[in-house]
């Protein structure tokens, strides 16, 4: 166990350098693209005078270097600074709508993950049978259509034609937790249609590559009948790999889901990433991404950590 | 007025049940105009209708115009508006999106408004006069204004708004639009803005978005930070690119303001703000696809609006740069574009077709009887020739983000541009960063223009030599000297003869064509009433909506 503990603090030590990696990349990334946060302020209003003078206040006429650095000490120190557009503290402007973006991964997390391992052991079980091929065709349909087309086909057959669910999922103070679900529900079941596919296919894959081995081929012939061989005998070899796409996907409910919060006017950090960005709003971009690739970082490590606990031989090496 | 009419299009029934042609459409919007302006009788106007597809029923309403219904007090308004972004802010200074100039009517006030019907009328100021020349104009503040805070509205206020936009460190967008200011008077009940020369258009300009009037700190500065105004509703939560909710202010100064309260919502996405409006998850929502109007006014729960307006499309030419800078070559590309086909098939009829200057007919002085340029490719291979330009060839820089079809627009008239054997390059520009790195800077390419309320401020903004926005590089002496001599010229008619001078020059000898001026497309539930007519300076009756609209 102290070995699991070593291995927690160097790759959260490993992240941390990542971070700041990250931080330097996204900087220069931003300085890179046309136009900086005076002329996108003012946008086709803009002349040279004022440019100029925004500028100025902005204290964009110092040196790259020195604004970077400038950003990281306070960052260090857990200060992101203030929006370059709104003056309001960074932590103020992200910390609802990361909130809002972490409910609404969560709420299809907590969906997709038991279907899509379930749905796995299923078509697994019953791999090339024809419940194999339709659940297969389904799941792959739906992760390869875009995610606002999917979204518009819920819109259209629960929300227009039979109003079962609302079609835009704006939050309001004081909902109950009921009306939240309710009211998410659309965009959840987007997310979950996204990432199901993914998960349940790595599950399928990785049980069918160990039902040749011959421990398998043992329990079947000692007459152990075939779910209960692959639930307990094959499942847990199988973890490994599962872990590790369940993780990717969870990122990606918390990365990706632009596109599902503006179909459904969800206020999640989506949204405010975009709109810092066509701003050049240098301190939220920069804050968000962090964010983003810290919780890249996090759920890798989480299932290093869990592939390990999962694996016998790994938790107690010689 | 159009918009009132246009209403009732979508319901038309036809003869035989068939779908109204766009074709139909125009001609009956042309008779409503027409009725409108008196051109018309109705025993006439009755004949014209009914051949154009209506029932005798549609076409009395038409001609009645709607019924004057009684406007009822109470309900919450939920609008779903466009353009919101988490950007968005309270700083008068650099409003831009929609959602700041929908926010900004709602919430403060300004000295003068564009009412309904286009004219112009007090906010603030109750009344107003300027000095012959036009150089000295006072505004008579409204006593009963106050602020959401409790405190009067006062003079004071009213300089420090102004002033914010003024001053070498300013930054504000509409620095260049009060330029000529250069004095602002403390009469105590009214205010005297000083002008370096005359300016008839002081009092339109003063509607301009950027010119809310805030409270004054002690200082003498301007308080925008804190979201206060003298508007008929108050914020009560705002959350920029989410949303926010308003109450009524009681003690607002205007007439209106029939809602409880206002609730916004950013829906950012076409389809999600058609389908809130369609599921009832909204009553009203702005800026819509063109191409789901038809089915869209097919909801009988839905009425559609489609407003001219005076925004523009415009596609300046560098004047000063090869080969833009032969006349020869600036007309027959000005020929060589097929506006008809681009208003029907890009704008799906929702737009006015432009004649190369920037004045719409939803502008004051409109000179209607300048001829409009026809699509002539045989005029335009003629007048190249003349140069020796033939097979002329030439980049066109557009982007998406323009206008609704901005990149199809510029394919379609290249199209159209090769039967004048000009080949036209359309080079799709980024939608980011496109206003500092495309417009002014490459020589020829798209422009969308928000309304403005006169063709002086439009003229001065962008076709005056020395103009930071002179985006055709347009500087034509008998222009500029006719510019200068309308502005602070008090008799309309006479600077309607001005207007019409300029018009021929733009038109001409200028270098910016201009294919159409799009409509303003929005809609409501039909259970919201509105008066009879909507204003054509803004989305949603000037984004007025909040005190002249009602629950029926």
């Amino acid at each position: 166990m102290g070995d699991l503990l070593g291995l927690v603090l160097k790759r959260l030590g490993l992240g941390l350098v990542t971070l700041l990696v990250v931080s330097i990349l996204i900087f220069f990334a931003v300085e890179l693209l046309p136009g900086d946060t005076a002329q996108q302020i003012l946008g086709q209003g803009a002349t040279e005078e004022t440019v100029r003078a925004l500028r100025e206040q902005l204290g964009l006429d110092r040196p790259m270097v020195v604004r970077y650095l400038d950003w990281l000490s306070g960052a260090i120190f857990f200060d992101f600074g203030v929006s370059a557009i709104s003056g309001d503290p960074v932590t103020a402007s992200i910390g609802p709508r990361f909130a809002n973006t972490l409910f609404l991964a969560c709420y299809a997390a907590v969906i997709a993950v038991p279907i899509a391992i379930f749905l796995g052991v299923l078509v697994a079980l019953f791999r090339n049978t024809v419940f194999d091929r339709v659940a297969n065709v389904l799941t792959l349909t739906s992760i390869s259509s875009p995610e606002f087309f999917l979204g518009y086909i819920l819109i259209l057959y629960l929300a227009v034609k039979t109003s079962l669910f609302p079609a835009i999922s704006s939050l309001s103070e004081g909902m109950t937790f009921g009306e939240l679900l309710h009211r998410t529900f659309l965009p959840a079941l987007t997310l979950v249609l996204v990432v199901t596919a993914h998960m349940m296919r790595m599950t399928r894959a990785a049980i069918i590559n160990l039902l040749s081995s011959p421990y398998i081929e043992m329990a079947r012939l000692k007459g152990m009948p075939p779910f209960k061989v692959i639930v307990r005998h094959a499942l847990p070899n199988a973890w490994a790999p599962i872990i590790n796409v369940v993780a990717l996907n969870l990122a990606y409910l918390i990365t990706g889901v632009v596109l599902v919060e503006v179909v459904f006017v969800y206020p999640g950090v989506g949204q405010l990433l975009v709109d810092a960005v066509s701003k050049r709003d240098f301190p939220v971009v920069q804050a968000c991404c962090l964010i983003f690739a810290a919780t890249f970082i996090l759920l890798n490590l989480a299932a290093d950590v869990g592939t390990i606990l999962t694996n016998p031989r790994l938790r107690h090496p010689k | 007025m159009q918009g009132v009419l246009w209403t009732l299009l979508p319901r038309v029934e036809t003869k035989k049940g068939e779908l109204m042609t766009l074709k139909d459409q125009m001609m009956i919007d042309r008779l409503a105009e027409a009725a409108r302006t008196g051109k018309i009788s109705r025993r006439n106007f009755m004949h014209h209708s009914m051949a154009a597809g209506m029932t005798a029923m549609t076409a009395t309403g038409l001609w009645t115009s709607t019924a004057m219904a009684q406007p009822k007090s109470g309900g919450t308004l939920r609008v779903a508006q466009h353009d919101g972004n988490t950007t968005d802010t309270h700083d008068i200074g650099v409003y831009q999106s929609n959602f700041d100039i929908g926010l900004v009517h709602s919430h403060r006030s300004f000295l003068t408004m564009i009412n309904s019907d286009g004219t112009l009328g007090p906010d603030l100021a109750t009344e107003w006069s300027a000095t012959p020349d036009a150089s000295e104009w006072t505004f008579v503040l409204n006593s009963a204004a106050t602020f959401h805070n409790g405190n009067k509205v006062t003079a004071n206020d009213v300089i420090a708004s102004m002033n914010y936009h003024r001053g070498d460190d300013s930054t504000s967008a509409a620095k260049a639009l009060l330029a000529g200011v250069e004095d602002i008077v403390d009469n105590g009940d009214s205010v005297t803005f000083k002008l370096s020369g005359g300016n008839a258009d002081l009092p339109w300009l003063l509607t301009d978005y950027h010119l809310a009037i805030v409270p004054a700190n002690p200082d003498g500065t301007a308080d925008w930070q804190s979201g206060i105004g003298s508007g008929p509703y108050k914020i009560v939560d705002m959350e920029f690119g989410t949303g926010g909710r308003l109450v009524r202010h009681d003690g607002w100064h205007g007439e209106g303001a029939y809602f409880d309260e206002i609730e916004m919502l950013v829906i950012n996405d076409p389809n999600a703000r058609q389908t809130a409006l369609v599921t009832g998850d909204v009553d009203t929502a702005s800026l819509l696809e063109n191409k789901t109007l038809g089915l869209l006014g097919r909801d009988p729960n839905i009425e559609v609006e489609n407003v001219a307006s005076a925004q523009a499309v415009t596609m300046p030419m560098h004047m000063d740069t090869a080969p833009f800078d032969i006349p020869e070559v600036r007309n027959a590309l000005k020929l060589a574009v097929n506006r008809e086909e681009l208003v029907e098939k890009i704008t799906f009829g929702a737009a006015t077709i432009g004649n190369d200057f920037h004045h719409s007919p939803a502008m004051p002085y409109w000179p209607e009887d300048i001829e409009q340029r026809q699509y002539d490719p045989d005029q335009a291979r003629a007048l190249l020739k003349s140069v020796d330009m033939e097979g002329l060839t030439v980049n066109f820089s557009t982007a998406d983000s323009i206008t609704t079809g901005a990149v199809d627009a510029s394919i379609l008239m290249a199209e159209h541009a090769k039967a004048a054997g000009i080949n036209i390059n359309v080079v799709r520009e980024p939608n980011d960063g496109y206003w500092s790195d495309v417009w002014l800077v490459k020589p020829w390419c798209m422009v969308v223009w928000g309304a403005r309320p006169t063709p002086d401020v439009m003229y001065s903004l962008a076709y005056s030599a020395g103009a930071a926005w002179n985006e055709s590089r347009f500087e034509n002496e008998q222009f500029n000297t006719l510019l200068n001599a309308a502005k602070s010229e008090l008799d309309d008619s006479l600077r309607a003869e001005m207007y019409r001078d300029m018009a021929v020059i733009a038109r001409d000898e200028g270098g910016t064509l201009i294919p159409y001026f799009p409509n303003f497309v929005y809609a409501r539930r039909s259970n919201v009433g509105r008066g009879d007519s909507l204003s054509p300076a803004w989305q949603m009756d000037g984004y007025r909506y909040a005190s002249r609209w009602w629950f029926t």
